[in-house]
């Protein structure tokens, strides 16, 4: 049945099906600026896949690699930077100030707070990471009966 | 595949994390495809809000053609139906990127697997890949983005948000046809209530599959499934209380710490959100001012009010919302006015009056002139308002008249109208 297309009748069936609907889609999509959309669709998935993820992959190697043992203490800063880095990610024109004047004119509200905000609640992540660590230690100092490893 | 996948010759691996596997790639999966289809079905309810089948002044993609198969009138009760259907796509979709990315990184190994393309059927697969992930993150950037009213991307954001669904969900239905049974068998290959109790110090890798998702070569963990599930669950809280306020309104909108409707524009009865101000779309202060008139047409009649003349008519209360496609909604307001029906009668059409087009004297801007149906018209609630919460409005909320609408999209909440044309919707 699988012949040399490598897979079932079924899967060209639903693939030609998928890529029709795509297509029809497709061509209103890209009856604008169509390099400009194709552009940024590829350029999506190739941002996200050949920069944004080894990026952070690299960023999360260099701080295991220069923080002292025991390995699991990265995760005190792992979890702060993801949660502070994901804010960033969705809310950074608001937080970087992108369109200040369009917000400012749109809403009637001032677009300064939220880089201070943004700024505040990073500062929050880490020091609530710092105090667990701090509690961790002082929980598995010696002399104290080793508690199960969480 | 029995032996592992290598980048290159001799290279091993770059992947080397311990947790990835089918079993954590399915839970992400698993949320995703719990949530997508909400984003996609909230989504197209969206599209169907603006009533677009009634009036090309509504349709931002007028040669939607089949996709717009399913439009039907968007009803005005309830009248927060539009604010749920909204607050649930924006703030589900901003929850849902944690998610996303976990997927992406769980699945990363997958782009670099060697060969290339195995046979047709594995080619065709990974172009329909292409689309899943370049439609899922170009769906996903133009809404954030388009919330916080950073128009970048290349075009209206109406066609690009709508025709890119088209694209994304054509890949995830094959995605989905092509997984489900793998998901499923991954799932009950793992307990997840054992796995919520496994410690960093005794996680070890999935068993090697030919999923190609499991490393070859795994570094000692640092970090347990529980905790990488907690670590993007936190991720996806986080996202939700910085944002869901803005769409609740009330005390909890102060919580939206990073959401864009998160603070009132100032106290008093006109201090509620604003879309766009006066000054932001250019309307002046003689436009507000004592020559402004009202027309109402109807077939061949045409009525010219002053405003005490639109104030002598039998003014109605309606407690209402603003619920925008943004995302953001306002609590019911006190609105007070004239009912569209009664203006309808005014010029001739007294028993089941027909949809209207209303027009804006705002200069600049999109939807300054939008349709309403009949059904809209015909319903009690719908007001050209001249005042709110007992005040008259605000510059910035439409005076000295604007439309109100039980359940329609915010924009189509007209402010600062200039002309009502009853039956002219097309």
């Amino acid at each position: 049945m699988r012949g040399r297309y490598g897979a079932s009748p079924w899967h060209l069936l639903l693939l030609l099906c998928s890529f029709a609907l795509t297509a029809y889609a497709g061509v209103r999509l890209l009856s604008g600026d169509w390099f400009g959309i194709a552009l940024w669709i590829v350029g999506a998935a190739l941002l996200h896949d050949l920069v944004l993820l080894p990026l952070y992959a690299l960023a999360d190697r260099a701080v295991s690699a220069v923080l002292p043992a025991p390995a699991v203490w990265i995760n005190h800063i792992r979890v702060p930077a993801f949660v502070s880095g994901l804010l960033l990610l969705v809310w950074f024109p608001l937080i970087l100030g992108e369109q200040t004047r369009r917000y400012e004119r749109s809403t009637g509200l001032s677009a300064d707070i939220f880089p201070r905000r943004w700024l505040l609640i990073t500062a929050v992540l880490f020091a609530v990471s710092a105090l667990w660590l701090a509690l961790r230690r002082w929980r598995a100092r010696p002399g104290r009966a080793p508690e199960v490893s969480p | 595949m029995s032996n592992p996948p290598h980048l290159g010759r001799g290279h091993r691996t770059p992947w080397r994390s311990p947790l990835r596997g089918p079993w954590l790639t399915s839970v992400f999966g698993l949320v995703l495809l719990v949530g997508i289809p909400v984003l996609f079905v909230t989504g197209l309810l969206s599209y169907a809000a603006y009533n677009p089948d009634l009036s090309p002044v509504n349709d931002k993609t007028p040669d939607k053609g089949l996709l717009g198969f399913y439009l039907f009138s968007w009803p005005t009760h309830p009248s927060w139906l539009y604010g749920v259907n909204q607050g649930v796509h924006v703030t589900l979709g901003i929850v849902l990127v944690p998610v996303l990315l976990a997927k992406l990184w769980s699945v990363i190994p997958k782009l670099f697997e060697r060969p290339a393309v195995r046979s047709v059927a594995h080619g065709l697969e990974r172009l329909s890949l292409l689309a899943l992930v370049g439609g899922g993150l170009f769906e996903f950037a133009t809404g954030v983005l388009n919330v916080q009213l950073d128009y970048v991307f290349p075009g209206s954001f109406y066609p690009l948000h709508f025709y890119g669904a088209w694209i994304f969900m054509a890949a995830v239905v094959v995605h989905v046809a092509l997984r489900f049974p793998r998901m499923v068998r991954a799932l009950k290959g793992r307990d997840l209530r054992a796995e919520l109790r496994t410690p960093v110090s005794r996680t070890r890798p999935e068993p090697p599959d030919d999923t190609g998702l499991v490393s070859p070569d795994p570094a000692p963990p640092t970090m347990s499934r529980r905790g990488a599930l907690g670590m993007v669950g936190a991720g996806s809280a986080a996202l939700l209380v910085v944002t869901a306020g803005q769409s609740i309104g009330g005390p909890l909108r102060e919580t939206a710490l990073l959401a864009p409707h998160n603070r009132e524009p100032g106290r008093g009865p006109n201090g509620f959100q604003i879309n766009k101000t006066a000054a932001g779309v250019g309307i002046r202060a003689r436009d507000m001012g004592s020559d402004w008139r009202l027309v109402v047409r109807g077939g061949d009649r045409e009525l010219v009010l002053t405003r005490q003349q639109v104030l002598r008519l039998p003014q109605h209360g309606a407690r209402l919302p603003i619920a925008c496609v943004e995302g953001w909604s306002t609590p019911d307001q006190r609105w007070e006015g004239v009912r569209l029906a009664d203006l309808a009668a005014l010029v001739g059409h007294r028993d089941r009056p027909p949809g209207v087009l209303v027009e804006s004297v705002q200069r600049h801007g999109s939807f300054r002139t939008v349709a309403l149906r009949d059904n809209q018209v015909r319903d009690p609630r719908s007001l050209l308002a001249l005042k709110v919460n007992g005040a008259d409005l605000s510059p910035d909320h439409g005076y000295p008249a604007r439309i109100i609408v039980p359940g329609a999209p915010g924009v189509q909440n007209t402010k600062w109208v200039g002309r009502l044309s009853f039956g002219e919707t097309l």
